[in-house]
């Protein structure tokens, strides 16, 4: 990489700047498997065109199952799409999408834990990769909504069926959504806030 | 044709994640990765400041003379703020190599962090009202 020449660096394009007054952020993880439509939900609300950010873990770190008897490290490099939308000028809100293998996902500090919740986005035709996040979630108390994105060819199932087979808490919002709308994107991210606000105002978060 | 099921989880005490394991201490040679983009900037003791994906870095100040050629970059992106996750990317580092970087600079003093908000047990609800209204306006 050759940092010489600053001029190659890219950087914000000015309309991208973000104001002075800018003070603090926020962000939400938009979590699914792959192909699920993390990226373009993200790029579909945020104002500046999505970027990818990069952590390098290790196995050694993660203690799980699809090394054994293999004693060197290896590294594997974790990437995660975000946005940003500005809401006011002082806050700031960010999305990250986190593609790849979820088990690592949680390994990267302070992603889940700063949160101020997550979307879990859910494909029909693959129900079940969701399954091993939506319990971490819950574990970690991440509160979570769950938004299934229409795919044309995916089987349909009423609502109430999906929320069944997810084992969703009853309070737990899931609705449906086409992630490539930034309506309908919008109306997910709003739907986390007002469940989040729920809980604030039960004082049921911990 | 009916769904795969699964079963809900309860909130539990878990250990602290493992931090995430680049160190900027030299040695430790990974021959698969010989770039090891955390060495460019050594801490001596290694130690980072608090940073999170969206802590928002501003510049104090240019980039002095003695600023490496990374250390000015930043200096010179960081003119409006901008998150360390941003930085990451523009700078094509790995989040962990960032850190160290943006801890040697706010130990020098040549930029400041703005601390992000996060989950709180006792959640802010202006704080969400906010982040709501501003959805509303997208």
């Amino acid at each position: 990489m050759d940092f010489n020449g600053s001029d190659t660096i890219p950087g914000p394009r000015t309309e991208d700047h973000l104001p002075h007054t800018a003070q603090s952020a926020v962000k939400i993880v938009i979590v699914g498997g792959f192909g699920v439509g993390k990226t373009t939900m993200v790029g579909s609300v945020s104002e500046i065109r999505p970027l990818t950010t990069e952590e390098t873990m290790t196995q050694a770190g993660i203690g799980v199952d699809d090394n054994y008897g293999s004693e060197s490290k290896t590294a594997t490099t974790v990437a995660m799409d975000f946005g940003r939308i500005s809401i006011t000028d002082k806050l700031v809100l960010y999305l990250f999408g986190t593609p790849g293998q979820e088990r690592f996902w949680f390994l990267w500090n302070g992603l889940f834990e700063g949160a101020l919740g997550a979307v879990v986005l859910v494909d029909t035709r693959r129900l079940e990769v969701s399954f091993d996040v939506m319990g971490r979630l819950e574990e970690r108390g991440v509160p979570f909504v769950v938004a299934v994105n229409s795919f044309p060819d995916a089987p349909r199932y009423p609502i109430e069926e999906l929320r069944t087979a997810l084992d969703l808490a009853p309070e737990i919002p899931i609705m449906d959504c086409d992630v490539r709308r930034r309506a309908s994107s919008k109306e997910v991210l709003m739907t986390l806030m007002r469940f989040l606000h729920s809980l604030a105002l039960s004082g049921a978060l911990t | 044709m009916t769904p795969p099921r699964r079963k809900r989880r309860q909130p539990q005490q878990l250990p602290p994640p493992p931090p995430p394991l680049p160190k900027p201490a030299d040695g430790e040679e990974n021959p698969r990765y010989p770039e090891r983009l955390y060495t460019i900037a050594g801490t001596a003791d290694g130690g980072r400041a608090e940073l999170d994906l969206v802590t928002l870095i501003v510049s104090r100040s240019g980039p002095p003379p003695s600023a490496s050629p990374e250390e000015a970059a930043v200096l010179r992106l960081c003119t409006a703020p901008l998150s360390v996750a941003e930085l990451s990317a523009y700078l094509n580092l790995p989040f962990s190599a960032m850190t160290v970087l943006i801890t040697e600079l706010i130990t020098t003093e040549l930029v400041q962090a703005r601390a992000p908000i996060v989950r709180q047990s006792v959640p802010d609800r202006s704080l969400l009202e906010a982040v709501m209204h501003g959805l509303q306006r997208l």
